[in-house]
């Protein structure tokens, strides 16, 4: 930390983790210096009382998952943190490649194991990985998608680990959520905060739903001017259903329930007050399970009966399309690194964090020998549950991780423990540094965008790796920097 | 106009709209309803001033199965508190905001929020809020709830076949709510004595008057000896009077028109057929003869004709498309976890 952090936060320490604001960055230009002397200009009580008052706003205006108890449904915020997390130019260039690269790789592995199966024939990724997924869908076998797209939007969670390098953590190839904080964010930072951000020339996040719509529309079964897309959500009783609103109004088109659907002689068509309308785009927010009870779940009161006979009869697109949970399996996300190599002749732009996986006995053996260590991912899972991490353990849990290990090791990998970056956050003890990672979207139609930052979330309590919204996890404000700031002067 | 193209209007859409403006009019109805019968309340007969609510609601059942005794502060507490009970404030405000919900898409964030803060507000109120003059307070709030619910919908929510299926909602509930106000006449006590009667008898009309928003202009247009004739006259078929039935039923016949004319439904035949038959119904019989032949009967007549509309609105533009489900909105209990 540079003298003038240590004079301006004097209690303020990042310890040994790279911290987003003060550790320097010559391309980060005057920025960060800028950000903390008003952040001390403005003080930590009108701080506190800014924050509250901006808590509250997100609440009236229903930015919120909501929690539904006998009597009526509680609206939580997801916690806002008002210091923004700040990318440079350079940074951002270097996460837009990475993220454009990685989808470009998880599509052309979706491709190929509903097609061919080279990957397999080829030695990359054992078979039984692929087609013994859970995620994995025979039915999507032998059916090419429109463009090769598969994951239509994709979140890609990247940390940064002590040294300061980038690092791919998950991919989130199937439904990502929390692509609506990120605008709200800004929106809520530019009421609220409009002095912390003045002349500080920023990439804008207001884009995101035209491309959406857009990249639907290219996906549309072909010959139609104007497609008409629909958002299908399982309604106002899923968490997410804000943002199923919010990209709804974002990209003008109609919200749909499964109940609003129909399919008739192969195609899709909702049922509006004057009659039947055809539907040609489906961005679905409902897991493939649901989707369609003639051919998943039979039980599915969400979804559309025949839904998929009529994409199989190309009389529709569903984004993203069904079977892409198989890409974004931590077990396969092991192999991604091999994965890029081998489609794009390219080495990865960023790095996966070291994964050990279970099913091997070499994965196995050192996960077991270093439980302590290690952190455990159960392979199915997703929002952070399941985790446990070694170094925080006692024994007694590490034994029952252990034994859960060796009941079903494919179903585990471990990871070493990285020191995520931190950030300054408004806490208890005034500004603290929390730990953060950060979830690019990226959108692709015929070709691929990536919304300018992504979702910081940061884990809201002292010390904790944690930063999954279901496990207490808030979110910041994600600037990236408009200007090149040049080595150590102005742009 | 010829760049726009009509997104056209998802049935559950429409019939959300609809259920949504009939769950706020019957909360500001219900906060007006219980404001003037305070007013009816006589010493000694405050039970009978406020059981007189339940009968004209049709709750007489509810309300006992629901452990409630006859007593005026149960029925406050049985319309003001009680979430169990679905014709109460907090129920219909919930059952109104739950429609919001599912129709967020199309309404304003001006909308959202403050039906999200007054909904707030009314999930808060206490027993105390119904004692002594706080009451006619509360009444007020909730009534004001309403009308800044109204005043931002008009200022703020597009005017496409939406609108009008919102405003079909609105109007029906209302005009079916001054059938009701008229009605608490109909249970209330009067004293024997004839000049007492008499004063007992003007002092109730101008709780009414004042509960339907109609005192003033009634006065203004009234003969100075008014007769309860001229207050029924007033409040079903006085062309101006905004909460009069028959102004309600000429709202809702031009937004039928609206919806074939303009939006080319041509299903509301049948449903504007049905509100030509009411509109005859309110104005075709002279009202000396319904005064005499029964007031009361000739009111649920009248809400019966309006549920009929109501199902053939219903009919032709929601449950038609989905038979199976009645209720605006279903109750998924089928959840998923998403990444």
């Amino acid at each position: 930390m540079n003298d003038i952090f240590q004079h301006l936060w004097p209690e303020y320490d990042p310890g040994r983790f790279f911290c987003e604001l003060t550790t320097p960055r010559p391309d980060a230009g005057p920025v960060p210096q800028w950000l903390a002397e008003r952040l001390q200009g403005i003080g930590l009580e009108a701080l506190r009382a800014r924050a509250c008052a901006a808590e509250t706003d997100l609440i009236d205006l229903g930015v919120t998952f909501t929690v539904y108890s006998d009597a009526t449904a509680i609206d939580r915020i997801l916690p806002f943190d008002c210091i923004p997390r700040v990318l440079t130019a350079p940074e951002w260039d270097l996460l837009e490649r990475a993220c454009i690269q990685r989808v470009k790789a998880l599509n052309l592995f979706l491709g190929d194991i509903y097609g061919k199966g080279h990957v397999v024939k080829d030695g990359i990724i054992p078979a039984d990985l692929v087609y013994g997924n859970a995620n994995y869908r025979p039915e999507m076998k032998d059916f090419p998608v429109p463009h090769g797209t598969y994951v239509h939007v994709c979140g890609i969670d990247i940390i940064r680990d002590e040294k300061g390098d980038f690092r791919v953590l998950e991919d989130n190839a199937r439904t990502p959520s929390g692509v609506s904080y990120v605008i709200e964010n800004r929106h809520l930072m530019l009421r609220t905060f409009p002095d912390l951000m003045a002349g500080i020339k920023l990439k804008p996040v207001d884009d995101y739903g035209r491309r959406l719509r857009a990249a639907m529309a290219e996906v549309a079964p072909g010959g139609h001017a104007d497609p008409q897309v629909v958002l299908l959500s399982p309604g106002i009783y899923n968490a997410a259903y804000f943002e199923h609103v919010f990209l709804a109004r974002e990209m003008g088109v109609p919200l749909v329930v499964g109940a609003d659907l129909l399919v008739d002689n192969e195609r899709v068509f909702m049922r509006t007050t004057s009659g039947l309308k055809p539907v040609h785009t489906i961005y679905r927010r409902l897991n493939d399970d649901f989707l369609d009870p003639e051919v998943f779940r039979p039980d599915s009161m969400l979804g559309v009966p025949g839904l998929i006979g009529a994409w199989k009869a190309g009389n529709v697109a569903i984004a993203n399309a069904v079977g892409t949970g198989v890409a974004d399996d931590k077990a396969v996300y092991a192999y991604m690194p091999r994965i890029i190599e081998y489609y794009l002749a390219e080495t990865p732009l960023i790095q996966n964090v070291e994964t050990h996986i279970c099913r091997e006995a070499e994965g196995l053996n050192y996960t077991l020998d270093n439980l302590d260590k290690l952190v455990t991912k159960p392979v199915g899972e997703s929002g952070g549950y399941g985790i446990t991490i070694g170094p925080r353990a006692s024994k007694a849990e590490l034994e029952a991780v252990r034994a859960t290990i060796l009941a079903n090791p494919e179903n585990w990998i471990s990871q070493p423990m990285i020191g995520l970056s931190v950030g300054p956050t408004l806490a208890e003890e005034g500004i603290g540094p929390r730990h953060l990672d950060l979830r690019p979207f990226i959108v692709t139609g015929k070709e691929s965008w990536v919304l300018p930052g992504g979702l910081s979330r940061v884990a809201m309590k002292r010390g904790s790796l944690i930063v999954n919204s279901s496990q207490g996890g808030g979110s910041k404000d994600t600037w990236v920097l408009a200007e090149p700031f040049g080595q150590g002067g102005k742009a | 106009m010829n760049q726009m193209r009509d997104p056209g209007l998802l049935a559950r859409d429409a019939e959300g709209l609809f259920w949504m403006a009939r769950y706020l009019e019957r909360v500001e109805n219900m906060a007006r309803l219980i404001d003037v019968t305070q007013s009816f309340e006589s010493p000694g007969f405050e039970t009978e001033a406020w059981f007189g609510l339940i009968r004209i609601n049709a709750d007489e059942k509810n309300f006992l199965e629901r452990g409630f005794s006859a007593d005026a502060t149960h029925v406050k507490r049985f319309y003001l508190l009680d979430r169990g009970n679905t014709n109460s404030i907090p129920a219909c405000l919930e059952d109104a905001r739950t429609n919001a919900r599912t129709l967020r898409p199309l309404m304003s964030t001006e909308m959202w929020k403050q039906l999200n803060v007054f909904h707030r507000f009314v999930t808060r109120i206490t027993p105390e809020d119904l004692e002594g003059d706080a009451l006619s307070r509360l009444c007020t709030r909730i009534k004001e709830g309403v009308q800044a619910h109204t005043g931002i919908t008009q200022g703020t929510l597009y005017r496409d076949q939406g609108w009008h299926f919102y405003e079909l909602g609105r109007y029906i509930e209302r005009a079916d709510q001054t059938t009701r106000m008229l009605d608490i006449k109909y249970t209330a006590l009067l004293p024997r004595g004839a000049e007492e009667k008499r004063v007992a008898e003007l002092t109730q009309w101008n709780a009414i008057l004042r509960g339907a928003a109609g005192y003033h202009a009634f006065k203004r247009y009234a003969r100075a000896q008014f007769s309860a004739e001229d207050v029924v006259q007033f409040l079903l078929r006085d062309p101006s009077s905004p909460r009069s039935a028959l102004l309600c039923v000429r709202r809702i016949e031009s937004h039928l028109d609206d919806l074939r004319r303009h939006h080319g439904l041509s299903a509301v035949a049948e449903a504007m057929e049905r509100a030509e038959v009411l509109r005859e119904l309110l104005v075709e019989k002279p009202l000396g003869h319904i005064l005499a032949t029964g007031l009361h009967e000739y009111l649920d007549v009248v809400q019966i004709h309006l549920q009929a509309l109501a199902g053939a609105i219903g009919r032709a533009f929601f449950r038609d498309w989905r038979p199976e489900a009645a209720p605006a909105v279903q109750l998924q209990v089928q959840t998923q976890v998403s990444a």
